[in-house]
């Protein structure tokens, strides 16, 4: 019974890092990969709204067919790729860094500190992130490192709990108490013992919150309010075949499948490598 | 199965009373609970309108300039500066603002020129009608998709579940809502399927509502609010339902589950009365925290049917830089997480007497 459950729970990592893998490829070789320019625009009347795996005129075959200005969904769905895994890992690893510095600090040198960070975690936690980030979005202009920033600027309240409470729980084990008595640094006790420590569950985190990253950056886009067009953001692309929703469904669905792809990877990795890496929950 | 020891020498203290509390005593305890937790919220509320007003101040652009338009020569801009305050220092300026909020004096929307106040009162009702829907559709759902899935736990049927509502859980709100108005709004229509089936893509009510009867009324509005109920409630009862089958689960498992097993009660009984009861708990908590994530699925629902609401309210604002309505809008949101969790805790009280405990 515990082997079948484990063998289905491997099973599901390798489909998610199979979809990892997959979207890094395409992200990387987009150049090579897309059968046409996900930007040109030739002769828009001729080719827009062709529906899939038919030949515009110019003898390029649209897998996906092409969007309201003729251009090739899939190549904007391989060149999107790349703007959805910089977003995702890139502010992923801002908030990490944040939370871990927050939640580190909060929990080693405790008191009154501890107090304020973790009111602020709090207040910060309870306010829809959507939120915050149209709130943020509204004062500067949306670009691709806007939106990284400030996504890595609001996602880190969850990992800052997270450390913190992992290393309280640390604080008294007894390696914590004999690195302390050996006279070791706060600074090197930190380093080496706490953060190898906390890895574990920072790093399923992280795996969860990169899919979060990735929904909220199409939503932004979606919404006018991320990475302006004509960059292909998947957001964006839904945002343009929603008025074609009657006519070219193709515009829109490929790139919501895309996302829920990508979301579900990261879901089945994050859950792989609980299992993986922490044995107590097998 | 291992049964947990009761040690009955455990160590009471001499003098505690061992008496329940009398009902006046629970009543003031709850009082100072609900009272704290107030303070803490209204605390909460006035740090996000503080960070809000510091970030949209000290943001570079001029709301002045936005007010008067590019046109405007440097006398209007200079009134329009000193109509907005701007002319005055930042503390200054904080602390009047932080006054008339305070008061409910939320100022004029510099795009649609009424007052804040109005705009709030007109999308309030609409986003809480949403949200409160949707959490009745998740909760509902998912106690029942997660009690199904516990009673066949690790049969084909939840693991086929499970697996649907990881993927259905990726899903962005937006793109769902606009795949159900593909289906049951325009291909309904075109492939002439019946009435049932065929659902307004857009809007709170029809064009004509006003010419339906009350009853006709009520129905246009349920008719408008299926669909966006339908993609708040697909994804809140994926991301919900696992839990509760871990928590069903994890009570099954419990001692007194087994007693009332062993005492030849009715399977319903065990199972509404002793499990679900307390598996209800660690329930009500996810759904309080889950409130700032439904709020983000709300404001993209409103967005994709074009419902009202403050989620289309906050979106335009910020589209147009309308900033005291941004403001307004930030602080609602707010609240309602706030109020959200309130009600969840008080909630969590009726369902755990030993929450009621001081």
């Amino acid at each position: 019974m515990k082997r079948v459950r484990r063998r289905t729970r491997d099973w599901t990592m390798v489909v998610g890092l199979i979809i990892a893998v997959l979207a890094l490829v395409s992200a990387v070789l987009a150049p090579w990969l897309a059968p046409s320019n996900p930007y040109e625009q030739t002769d828009v009347l001729a080719t827009r709204f062709l529906p899939p795996f038919s030949t515009g005129p110019d003898g390029v075959t649209h897998w996906f067919g092409t969007d309201r200005f003729g251009r090739d969904v899939l190549s904007r769905l391989l060149y999107g790729a790349q703007i959805s895994l910089t977003v995702g890992l890139l502010s992923v690893a801002i908030s990490t860094l944040l939370g871990l510095g927050v939640g580190i600090s909060a929990a080693v040198f405790g008191g009154r500190l501890d107090r304020i960070l973790m009111a602020v975690t709090d207040a910060a936690l309870a306010l829809p992130r959507l939120v915050l980030l149209l709130a943020l979005v509204a004062i500067f202009n949306p670009s691709l490192w806007l939106v990284v920033v400030v996504l890595g600027c609001t996602g880190w309240m969850p990992v800052a709990r997270l450390s913190r409470a992992e290393i309280r729980s640390m604080l008294s084990r007894p390696f914590v108490v004999a690195a302390r008595g050996y006279g070791l640094s706060t600074w090197r006790l930190i380093t080496r013992h706490l953060l190898p420590n906390t890895l574990t569950p920072v790093l399923v985190a992280g795996a969860l919150a990169v899919g979060n990253a990735i929904t909220l950056e199409s939503g932004l886009a979606f919404l006018g309010l991320g990475v302006p067009p004509p960059a292909p953001s998947w957001g964006s692309m839904i945002a343009g075949g929603r008025d074609a929703l009657v006519f070219a469904p193709w515009i829109a669905v490929f790139p919501g499948v895309a996302i829920a792809m990508m979301v579900l990877a990261c879901n089945l990795i994050g859950d792989g490598l609980r299992d993986w890496l922490d044995p107590q929950s097998r | 199965m291992q049964l947990r020891v009761i040690d009955k020498t455990a160590a009471v203290p001499p003098n505690a009373t061992l008496d329940a509390p009398t009902p006046e005593v629970r009543l003031f305890h709850m009082l100072e609970r609900v009272l704290s937790r107030c303070v803490t919220g209204a605390l909460l509320v006035f740090a996000v309108v503080t960070f809000t007003f510091l970030l949209i101040n000290l943001a570079p652009g001029d709301p002045a300039r936005l007010w008067v338009g590019p046109g405007a020569g440097t006398a209007e801009l200079e009134a329009a500066r000193q109509a907005l305050g701007l002319d005055r220092s930042l503390p200054v300026r904080y602390w009047s603002w932080l006054v008339r909020f305070v008061t409910g004096d939320w100022g004029t929307s510099l795009v649609q020129q009424r007052p804040v106040t109005g705009i709030i009162a007109s999308a309030l009702p609409h986003t809480i009608l949403l949200s409160a829907g949707s959490l009745f559709i998740t909760y509902i759902g998912s106690v029942l998709l997660g009690l199904f899935q516990a009673a066949h736990a690790r049969g084909f049927w939840d693991r086929t579940l499970s697996a649907l509502s990881l993927l259905a859980y990726g899903i962005p709100a937006y793109w769902l809502a606009a795949m159900l108005v593909m289906v049951f709004a325009y291909a309904s229509a075109r492939y002439g399927w019946p009435a049932v089936l065929r659902l307004p893509a857009m809007g709170a009510s029809a064009l004509d509502a006003e010419y339906l009867s009350p009853w006709g009324q009520v129905a246009d509005r349920i008719r408008h609010l299926i669909l966006p109920l339908t993609t708040l409630g697909v994804i809140g009862i994926a991301g919900t339902s696992r839990f509760v089958r871990g928590a069903v689960l994890d009570v099954t498992h419990q001692n007194h589950v087994a007693v009332a097993r062993a005492r030849g009660l009715r399977p319903w009984r065990v199972q509404g009365l002793y499990i679900m009861r307390n598996a209800l708990v660690p329930i009500v908590t996810l759904m309080g925290l889950s409130l700032p994530a439904l709020f983000s699925g709300t404001v993209f629902v409103e967005v994709v049917f074009a419902l009202p609401g403050m989620g289309r309210e906050i979106v335009s604002a910020v589209s147009s830089r309308d900033y005291p309505v941004v403001m307004a809008t930030t602080a609602i949101f707010a609240a309602l997480v706030v109020v959200g969790n309130l009600l969840a805790d008080l909630f969590q009280g009726v369902l755990d007497p030993r929450v009621r405990q001081p």
